[in-house]
């Protein structure tokens, strides 16, 4: 997987690209806005990170001018700029996913390979199947080793977000935008508490646990 | 001085005087025109009677009863400085009092005539000009006239003392208007000095008022609370610094002097694994710490627009609540939630379930045992969220301060938490023109969030519940 880095903090780029590259990925880098622009319409990348502040062009501008030229490569974009306002507009120029400045890497790291497996939209899809666990999204039926589970609601929501995102780490605050639409940390950890009461139900009764926590990262619910 | 004729109000002094200058001339024009023109009208019409009263005579009497009657007019002096001349047809004086035709005779219009004449005074003679007019009888002429030395006069003196008078109204006028640009420029200059004064750095002054309550008291009056205001805000903002770099040196030189301890104590790896995790969770603190910062700040600068946008309070509430109730649930905690159908309010959706999930964060983190409730109801105009819970509560005299940033009670400070929770609260509560206020709930704490709310009209409750967004 090949991803480029467009940022112009040299120490900060570093650090992100080492981090990707520790984590397999082939990471190459741009300074400066035209560059990131140049290099992201020639090679063939896997899926793009942008800083919004750029010098030479910026990043939205950036982002605009690729989708204007039919380039499709996810992007994510980095930026210190937190507020609502900022990310509605980041995500209308045409990125897939906003991080703001400062972040954890094992949040970036998650939100890139969230990205990588998005794909395109299946939306035929009527049921989510990871190991013996089942998802009716019609039904809002939820079932192991065939025996049913009963979930509330927003159990639910969760659940299918996990199962979508099938052997990757989700962090809490993926969990949090995706599943409740919050933007903002709460100050005591709910996250944990609904996953592990998810766990409770999932988990429960069955020889191997599928939803697992990740230290310092977040969750991922694999078959293992 | 150079200064003082480039000012505005010079230019305004010099546009009163010049429109003051054209009035007064225009008046005094006026004045002028109507006074002397009726002198010489007065003298038109006692010469046009006289000699039409001449005339008369000429027809009952014939030119013997005419001869004779000017002789008599001409007798005395002359009689209200009457002048009559009578001559034959060529022109050689039959009676009257001058002596002879006159030679040059100016026509003035049609029928009358201006000519100078001899008058013999004490001193000698001087030249004075009539007004007549003239009758030709048969052959005979007649000319009756009048000596315009008075009138002329007359015009002088009202000439002479028009321009005095507009000479004085005018010095009045630049003196008045000078004063007026004085008076003017001296408010305005202490307006200005008061600024240059705040410029400098001294932003306890103001401008002074003189109590009149005229318009530029109001100027002063507005620019004064104006400067309170900023003076506010600067001093609010004064604190908040001061607490940011009070709150946040001291978590930054606790991670650095453990950062520090740990080079010095030359451990193996596992140790450095341990330190750098340690540090990394207080980094994550400290970036929570500035998130918060950030969202109050934002709340506190909130665009209205924002604010302005529909938004069901009853839904925000409910979603919040059910994502806390497993946390309740863990603690042991009853959660209890009372919420309308529907309740619409203006207001931003991530702002407000912001403020309630601080309220519901803080009610379950201080409550041992006991209930949590969340209520959501309308209030007379207002719209009111109450979260109570049964724990050890905040004595009155807190009750304001716990809003303040970076506050944490005695008592708190081993619970996880930055003080700022409440500070975002009320910030949203402000935004959104409406308050927040701790009571007594006898035993623990009542938050009530209160908000204006929109009136319940059908159509309000059905876009509301329409607009619930798909989670």
């Amino acid at each position: 997987m090949k991803l480029l880095v467009i940022e112009d903090d040299r120490t900060a780029a570093a650090y992100i690209a080492k981090g990707l590259t520790e984590s397999g990925y082939v990471v190459d880098q741009a300074f400066e806005g035209r560059d990131g622009l140049f290099m992201a319409s020639s090679s063939g990348y896997d899926a793009l990170i942008v800083d919004r502040m750029l010098p030479g062009m910026d990043g939205l501008a950036l982002i605009a001018a690729l989708r204007a030229a039919e380039v499709r490569t996810p992007v994510l974009i980095l930026s210190a700029l937190g507020a609502v306002d900022d990310r509605v507009k980041g995500l209308r120029a045409g990125s897939d996913d906003y991080l703001v400045k400062p972040f954890a890497f094992a949040e970036l790291l998650a939100r890139i390979e969230a990205l990588l497996r998005r794909g395109p939209p299946v939306q035929t899809t009527t049921k989510l199947k990871v190991g013996d666990l089942e998802l009716d999204l019609l039904a809002r039926a939820v079932s192991r080793q065939g025996r049913p589970i009963e979930l509330l609601p927003r159990e639910f929501s969760l659940l299918e977000f996990l199962m979508r995102h099938a052997g990757q780490v989700v962090t809490r605050t993926m969990l949090l935008e995706s599943v409740w639409d919050y933007h903002f940390d709460p100050q005591t950890n709910v996250i944990d508490v609904h996953i592990s009461r998810l766990r409770q139900k999932v988990d429960k009764g069955f020889a191997h646990p599928m939803l697992q926590t990740v230290r310092g990262a977040g969750y991922r619910l694999s078959v293992e | 001085m150079g200064r003082f004729f480039n000012t505005n109000a010079f230019r305004l002094a010099a546009l009163y005087f010049a429109l003051f200058a054209a009035s007064v001339l225009t008046l005094f024009a006026f004045f002028y025109l109507s006074t002397a023109g009726f002198i010489e009208t007065q003298i038109e019409a006692t010469v046009g009677a006289e000699i039409r009263g001449l005339q008369e005579q000429y027809e009952q009497l014939g030119v013997g009863g005419l001869v004779a009657l000017v002789r008599e007019r001409s007798l005395n002096e002359r009689v209200d400085n009457m002048i009559y001349v009578m001559t034959d047809p060529f022109l050689h004086e039959v009676a009257g009092n001058l002596s002879g035709w006159p030679r040059r005779t100016t026509p003035v219009k049609p029928g009358w005539i201006t000519f100078p004449f001899e008058v013999h005074t004490h001193a000698g003679s001087e030249t004075h000009t009539a007004l007549g007019t003239q009758l030709i009888l048969g052959g005979d002429r007649l000319l009756v006239a009048r000596d315009l030395h008075d009138a002329t006069a007359f015009r002088q003196r009202v000439l002479s003392t028009i321009a005095w008078a507009a000479l004085i109204s005018l010095g009045l006028g630049i003196i008045g208007g000078l004063l007026m640009t004085r008076q003017m420029l001296r408010r305005v200059e202490s307006v200005a000095n008061t600024t240059r004064h705040i410029i400098h750095g001294d932003f306890a002054q103001r401008i002074p008022l003189t109590g009149s309550g005229d318009e530029f008291d109001q100027l002063g009056g507005n620019l004064n609370a104006m400067l309170d205001q900023i003076e506010r805000l600067m001093v609010g903002m004064r604190q908040v610094t001061d607490n940011i770099a009070h709150d946040l040196r001291t978590p930054l030189s606790r991670l650095r002097s453990r950062l520090e301890v740990t080079l010095i104590e030359k451990p193996n790896t596992a140790r450095y694994a341990e330190v750098l995790r340690e540090t990394i969770a207080e980094a994550d603190q400290l970036l929570g710490t500035f998130n918060a910062l950030l969202s109050i700040a934002e709340a506190e600068a909130g665009s209205r627009r924002d604010s302005a946008a529909m938004s069901d309070l009853a839904e925000i509430a409910r979603n919040v609540a059910e994502l806390y109730e497993p946390v309740a649930d863990d603690k042991g905690l009853t959660l209890a939630v009372s919420v309308p159908a529907t309740l619409p309010v203006r207001g931003d959706r991530h702002l407000l379930s912001q403020a309630i999930a601080n309220l519901l964060d803080n009610a379950l983190k201080y409550t041992p045992s006991g209930t949590v409730s969340l209520s959501v109801g309308r209030d007379g105009d207002a719209a009111r969220v109450e979260v109570t819970d049964t724990g050890p509560g905040i004595p009155p005299d807190r009750r304001e301060v716990v809003f303040d940033r970076f506050v944490r009670l005695e008592g708190s400070r081993s619970t996880p938490g930055n003080g700022l929770g409440l500070s975002l609260v009320r910030a949203v509560a402000t935004l959104h023109g409406g308050a927040v206020r701790l009571e007594d709930n006898d035993p623990g704490l009542k938050a009530i969030f209160t908000l204006p709310a929109t009136p319940a009209t059908q159509a309000e409750t059905v876009r509301a519940s329409d607009a619930r967004p798909a989670a």
